[in-house]
């Protein structure tokens, strides 16, 4: 199936006075995805989903949603509904009434309504709670009421800005999974804004990484996290060691110099930025690395190394360790086996490190 | 510290006294059995009361004050709701200035708008003295309380509740009334009663702007001259208070009751 374009920007600027809070973005968001914008404070992830929204004029390019130009056209009229952040729960309406709100309009039977609010609330996992005053309702349950609120009338795109942020870390990942699930059976666009890296990837089909209000990189979780297009990226990505290298072109494989750990020979998809040249930026991921213990072997390329700090996590424990040749230490992470040892600070050690996992990228 | 405490409470009560001794006067002067203000007591009676119930040109006078009270409150609330909203959630170029201006006559002394309001009506506008002019300067000097009231209402409004209306398919009107005005409700009886009181007892502005016929307290005020009715006065000052206390008591009720409804924290209101 060929995913049909649902919201298309194009050269879409927004200015708040002399502030350039979207410069140009180009973005397609298909129909039935789960996008994530992603990105630090700041970056104008809000901005972008208000502008879809409605709630904020674009000043330059142009916001089509399903074939329709947006100019000039106000929220109630746009085929999106929008979860805030403080979900904006009506307080002086009980939950029904809440979920009803945007029913006023809808030519239904009082008793369709109803039954159609009832259905709204099971499907967030709040039948039954109708009656109770919304005021008096948990932030994990006004969210529910939110999404349901906004569910019940069908839009083609559903906007959540930080629905997550406000809730602790056990809600949170309970209401991550939720989310999940009621946006594969409803099939409606899901646009959620975080900067939580972890929850975006967890979350969605597709990822805009957002830096000062450009895209840095759109893709998929998993090229977004193995192939980070800048350093930026890397970095706010996960955690991500940068080396010092240098590399030269042989075909369409590239030969890297790396300060302290020696040379590697890559596929140019290693450098998802394009084809960086002489000095640059290597990225390893923790995880590629590994500490060989005592009596381990291993076909990886090997260096010695010293442990500089011990972090225990219970079921990981993250190393530092000094290599001769690199500036700052290394960070690796281990999983925690049984016969495996956590290694003090200052034993001497060996990392083994593997050529296909190393990110060229510009310096 | 015990002594420290002890100053303190020494302190406090003679304030209070200083306070509310010339208003526990006004009811015990009320009730006395004498047309002279002056201790020892004579006797209780409630002919003074009584004189109230049969001065016909004392009833023109409240009602006109009622009238004018009511219209007050009505125009300065309107104002102040307007206000308050563009202060709350539209963002234009000086809203800081503006609002700071337009709160200015709570500082502003009496006498000077008073007076200033008296040239602009007569000389410059040629207007007649009438309830209107009242009306009109009431509204001015109410409507920075009206501001300072619902300001406080906007800001414990979440914003993005509007918004949400909007999102859900209201137009800009209706997701006012239906959602904002509901959540600013208590504010703006609070606002209402406050205007309402500050204008039923507003003398100089009245004094200087009423027409041929006066408001309660410039009534009030004409009666001085004759100490014979000074009794009437304790009688009707008693009324006022009792009035007072309950429009005040009221307008905070609704207050609070708004800030619970919006499940927020007292953060130390009007009263
Ligand atoms: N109404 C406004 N007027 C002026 N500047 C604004 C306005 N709204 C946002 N900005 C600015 O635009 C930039 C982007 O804001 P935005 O709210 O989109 O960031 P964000 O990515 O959502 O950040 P956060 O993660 O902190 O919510 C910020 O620098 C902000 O100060
Ligand atoms: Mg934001």
């Amino acid at each position: 199936m060929t995913p049909k374009p649902l919201i298309q920007l194009s050269g879409v600027d927004k200015y708040y006075g002399d502030y350039h809070a979207l410069r140009g973005i180009d973005l397609t968001i298909n129909e039935g995805e789960f996008f994530s914008l992603l990105g630090p404070s700041g970056c104008g992830k809000t901005t972008l989903l208000r502008t879809i929204a409605g709630f904020e004029g674009v000043s330059g390019g142009t916001l089509m949603i399903d074939g329709k130009n947006m100019a000039g056209v106000s929220p109630n009229l746009r085929p999106t509904n929008m979860v805030f952040q403080s979900y904006a729960i009506f307080p002086h309406l009980s939950v029904a009434e809440n979920v009803a709100f945007g029913l006023r309009k809808d030519p239904r039977s009082k008793e369709e309504k109803a039954k159609a609010v009832a259905e709204a609330l099971e499907m967030v996992g709040l039948g039954g709670y109708g009656n109770r005053a919304a005021h008096a309702l948990s932030g994990g349950q006004r969210q529910r009421v939110a999404l349901a609120r906004a569910l019940i009338l069908k839009p083609k795109v559903l906007l959540l800005d930080e629905p997550l942020s406000a809730l602790d870390k056990k809600m949170r990942e309970l209401m991550q999974v939720e989310l999940i699930r009621l946006q594969r059976q409803v099939g409606i666009t899901f646009i959620l804004v975080t900067h939580d890296q972890e929850e975006a990837l967890v979350m969605s089909d597709r990822i805009a990484v957002m830096f000062e209000g450009e895209i840095g990189q759109l893709d998929d979780p998993e090229t977004l996290y193995r192939r980070p297009n800048s350093k930026r990226v890397a970095e706010f990505i996960g955690k991500m060691n940068f080396l010092d290298g240098t590399a030269t072109a042989e075909g369409n494989r590239i030969a890297v110099d790396v300060a302290g750990l020696g040379k590697g020979d890559i596929a140019a998809d290693q450098a998802p930025g394009g084809m960086p040249l002489g000095k640059v930026t290597v990225g390893i991921r923790p995880e590629t690395l590994a500490i060989v213990f005592e009596g381990e072997t291993t076909d990886r390329r090997i260096c010695d190394a010293v442990v500089d700090e011990v972090v225990y996590y219970g079921d990981m424990t993250y190393y530092d360790v000094k290599v001769p040749g690199v500036d700052k230490p290394l960070t690796i992470s281990m999983k925690n086996m049984i016969g495996r040892p956590v290694l003090d600070v200052g034993a001497l050690t060996r990392v083994a490190w593997d050529e296909r996992s190393l990110v060229v990228l510009a310096a | 510290m015990r002594g420290n405490g002890g100053g303190l409470r020494v302190y406090a009560v003679a304030y209070l006294i200083f306070l509310y001794a010339p208003i526990i006067l006004l009811p015990i002067f009320a009730f006395n059995d004498a047309t002279i203000i002056a201790f020892p007591l004579a006797g209780f009676t409630t002919h003074w009361f009584d004189e109230l119930w049969t001065t016909k040109a004392l009833h023109e006078a409240v009602k006109n004050s009622l009238m004018i009270a009511f219209a007050t409150s009505v125009l300065a609330t309107t104002l102040g709701l307007c206000a308050a909203r563009a202060g709350a959630m539209a963002d234009f170029p000086g809203k800081k200035g503006i609002i700071g201006f337009v709160m200015l006559p709570l500082v502003l002394p009496d006498i000077i708008v008073a007076v200033s309001l008296l040239i602009v009506l007569r000389q410059v506008l040629d207007l007649t003295l009438s309830n209107w002019t009242v009306i009109a300067a009431h509204v001015l000097l109410c409507t920075p309380f009206s501001i300072a009231i619902l300001n406080g209402a906007f800001q414990n409004l979440d914003p993005s509740m509007e918004e949400a209306a909007l999102d859900l398919g209201e137009n800009r009107w209706s997701a006012f009334r239906l959602v904002t005005l509901p959540l600013v409700m208590p504010g703006i009886i609070s606002s209402m009663l406050i205007a309402f009181t500050i204008s039923l007892d507003e003398f100089i502005v009245a004094f200087f702007l009423t027409g041929s016929n006066p408001t309660m307290p410039v009534y009030i005020w004409g009666l001085l001259r004759f100490p014979a009715s000074l009794p009437i006065i304790m009688a009707l000052g008693t009324i006022l208070v009792a009035l007072s206390v309950v429009l005040l008591t009221i307008a905070e009720y609704f207050r609070r009751r708004g800030l619970k409804r919006a499940g927020l924290k007292d953060t130390g209101g009007f009263l």
